[in-house]
């Protein structure tokens, strides 16, 4: 963290988790009422966001936090039941909060008090008396003297505190004369140099009040005996309101509403990984060091490439751990939503999270929220029936929605999955057919089937409701995870639920490539997809126009040459190599001139004019500045099976 | 130059002490519960310890309990952090040594304040 950031926003960020633990409380102490752990956890988490935010000119939300923690305070007493109702508050209260710090123009703070006062209903608070900034009476005092005696217990300066502090702040006050008292210290060998022994008289002439003269002595006025009398009048002066440590909180509340919060990108990376990445730059920086040298020499350089090749290479896994973000952060949201569906649709919802500490690139962590909601508010009223249907059908009436995180190899895999009624393949086919998307009778296998409803307007469901059935979804989900160079996969059961799968590589910037030649143009595929290499035999070259299968142990493997399809002048070379890649558990071999290998690919995203051109995901540059373009597998092999079915139909039209 | 220990979970909060406390010029050192205040104190001459109570790990009683048993932390000013309504609390932290408190929410000047009356 840098000295010069804004204390502000580290208050945010620190609210923003905080918030975060006690949205997690609050939805935990539903399943779990008596838990005062729980109870605890949320209490301390407004107490600090009371504390700090009144410290860093966060008013509002102090006063507003300030009183849901009176609330809660109640419940944390026992005295009131954290039944639902009062959690569905409170976490509107969390919400209005996390509005006020993020965005306090959106805070309108008529809904705070319609919050705060359903809070209080249900906890019964008496209403909390809004201490209106007194200001305090200075009224002009007159002189006045005191005669002030202190005497201390012994053990006051083990305690830190020190008397003569005290004794050179009433002189602070006003004119003092002090007269030590030393009757009670013993002989040398008997003094504990660590007790106080001693006691003062003050005569102290001040304008100031007796309370200020008490407010000296406030930290150890449980620890001695303070007496103070009026010297010159009998009279004693009434005592002073103390002054409002808030005074300047009302003036300040205008001005922290038109602040507005800046957009802060900020990630944070555990210490460790960045020494990591300091300890590789510091070698890399040696290394170049040595190139320079070697060079100047003219000597062989091989030796140092090397070295500078395993060092950006480890440098690039550091870098892209730092960027690596725990799925965790997001799965927690959507336990509100699980638990905002549960209610709105009135079917009872247990969300279970597998997987959190499951990391990914936190550019997608952000990127997958929406769509997440999407197929988890399908999942939940599309995918659970209504609990009169589940009791009839056997189930129990609390429906679960899984929500799985796990890598796989260099891909991760985040499945949602639900005990519902399954995808209705017949009213797919159907709805498909009255929307004119396949013809009627149209032969079509299931997971053809299940793939239509990632078409744009899409949805089967009877009745549209606010939360999905719209047919806007699923197509924006599909087109998000394409955008990441992911997959969505779709599986089924009917009666028992359906599972949807979404397929992303671990990031977006960098990914591990074969480098590949056809002809004269370089061509990257996505290690991830490869599965092997093989050469293409002669003979199965010779006899494979028409149909182009390869044997591969045993295996049928069709295979697609690139030079057809990328319509690459000239003959192949001799030696042709197969890339086999699998898609989707089904494997298909690409034919190349030449493997050239490994290649780290950086991603370079492909100019507008070239987005739309299917069968390419990005281009890359190579190390002599010539382009590769990546190929984007699913794609090819689709065009390879169009191409596959029409050279069919010509043979059978030929023949 | 005088150190102060700024013991608190809330990393906010010990930003604020920093502030507060750095721009007076005193030399401020955080930690971000009791046992890693423990473990600052031993490793700094610390002159004076601001101690939030309520703290995971070790709270802020025990490290204070803890840290008068150090000999050279007999004598230094511990300050801690409590809140208008923890009066038992303010009772508690007094017994196990603490020497003045704030109460939350506070102000910058509320904290040099104190500071100033207890190490000048």
């Amino acid at each position: 963290m840098s000295p010069s950031q804004d204390p502000a926003d580290t208050f945010r960020q620190e609210a923003s988790d905080l918030l975060e633990g006690l949205e997690q409380a609050l939805l935990d102490l539903e399943g779990d009422p008596g838990n005062k752990d729980l109870v605890n956890t949320a209490f301390r988490a407004l107490h600090t966001i009371k504390g700090s935010g009144a410290m860093f000119g966060f008013d509002e939300v102090a006063a507003f936090a300030h009183e849901f923690e009176s609330a809660f305070d109640r419940v944390r007493r026992g005295e009131t039941a954290a039944t639902p109702e009062l959690i569905g508050i409170a976490l509107n209260a969390q919400d209005f909060l996390r509005t006020q710090i993020e965005n306090p123009d959106a805070a309108s703070a008529v809904i705070g008090i319609c919050i705060l006062a359903d809070l209080r209903k249900l906890t019964q608070s008496a209403p909390a008396a809004l201490e209106t900034a007194a200001p305090a009476l200075k009224s002009e005092e007159a002189q006045k003297v005191f005669s002030v005696s202190l005497r201390f217990k012994s053990d006051v300066l083990i305690n830190g505190a020190n008397p003569l502090r005290f004794i050179d702040e009433l002189r602070g006050l006003g004119e003092a004369e002090v007269t030590p008292e030393i009757a009670a210290i013993p002989a040398l060998d008997a003094l504990d140099p660590l007790a106080c022994l001693m006691s003062w008289r003050v005569r102290l002439t001040t304008r100031a009040p007796r309370s200020a003269i008490e407010d000296v002595f406030m930290f150890v006025a449980d620890d001695m005996e303070l007496t103070i009398e009026d010297a010159a009048q009998a009279k004693p002066a009434a005592a002073e309101p103390t002054p409002n440590q808030d005074v300047a909180a009302h003036e300040a509340a205008a001005d922290s509403a038109k602040r507005t919060p800046k957009e802060s990108a900020t990630i944070r990376v555990q210490a460790e990984r960045l020494d990591s990445m300091m300890d590789r730059v510091g070698e890399l920086v040696i290394a170049q060091a040595r190139l320079t040298q070697l060079s100047a020499a003219g000597a062989s350089t091989l030796g140092v490439a090397e070295e500078i090749e395993r060092l950006t290479s480890s440098l690039r896994e550091t870098i892209m751990g730092i960027r690596m973000l725990p799925i965790g952060s997001l799965f927690g949201r959507f336990r509100r939503l699980v638990h905002d569906l549960s209610r709105d649709l009135g079917k009872e919802i247990d969300l279970v999270t597998e997987g959190e500490e499951t990391e990914l690139d936190k550019t997608m962590i952000e990127r997958l929220a929406d769509p997440l909601i999407h197929v988890i508010r399908n999942a939940a009223d599309h995918g659970l029936e209504p609990p009169q249907q589940r009791r009839e059908a056997g189930k129990p009436t609390l429906g679960t929605i899984r929500l799985v995180a796990r890598h796989a190899g260099a891909e991760v895999l985040i499945s949602v999955s639900d005990d519902g009624r399954g995808l209705d393949t017949k009213r797919i086919r159907a709805k498909a057919e009255e929307n004119g998307l396949i013809a009627p009778g149209a032969p079509m296998s299931e997971s053809e089937l299940h793939q239509l409803i990632f078409h744009p307007g899409f949805s089967t469901a009877k009745e549209v409701s606010a939360l999905s059935g719209r047919g806007v979804g699923m197509d924006v989900v599909r087109r998000t995870i394409e955008g990441m160079r992911g997959a969505i996969e779709v599986l089924t059961e009917p009666g028992h639920g359906s599972t949807l799968t979404l397929r992303l590589p671990l990031t977006l910037a960098i990914i591990e490539g074969l480098l590949v030649r056809v002809g004269a143009t370089h061509y990257v595929i996505p290690l991830t997809a490869v599965e092997e290499c093989v050469e293409l035999a002669s003979e199965v070259d010779e006899r494979s126009k028409g149909r182009s299968f390869l044997n591969i142990r045993g295996d049928l493997v069709p295979f697609i040459r690139l030079r057809e399809i990328f319509c690459e002048p000239g003959r192949p070379e001799p030696h042709q190599k197969v890339v086999i890649v699998n898609q989707n558990d089904s494997r298909v071999g690409f034919v190349v001139d030449q493997i050239l290998g490994n290649h780290q690919t950086v991603i370079k995203s492909l100019s507008k004019l070239h987005a739309d051109a299917p069968g390419f995901s990005g281009a890359t540059i190579l190390g002599d500045g010539a382009v590769a373009l990546i190929l984007d597998t699913p794609h090819i092999i689709a065009a390879g099976q169009t191409r596959e079915r029409r050279g069919a139909t010509k043979h059978l039209e030929a023949a | 130059m005088k150190t102060v220990l700024t013991v608190d979970d809330s990393s906010s909060v010990r930003q604020m002490v920093k502030i507060a406390l750095g721009g007076a010029g005193y030399g401020v050192v955080e930690a971000g519960d009791g046992a890693a205040g423990l473990a600052a104190a031993k490793a700094n001459s610390v002159q004076l310890v601001v101690t939030d109570l309520n703290m995971p790990i070790m709270n802020g009683l025990e490290f204070i309990r803890a840290l008068r048993q150090l000999a050279p932390y007999r004598g230094v000013p511990i300050v801690f952090l409590t809140t208008e309504s923890d009066e038992s609390l303010k009772r508690d932290a007094k017994a196990a040594g603490a020497t003045a408190w704030i109460t939350k929410p506070f102000k910058q000047d509320q904290l040099l304040n104190v500071v100033k009356k207890l190490i000048g």
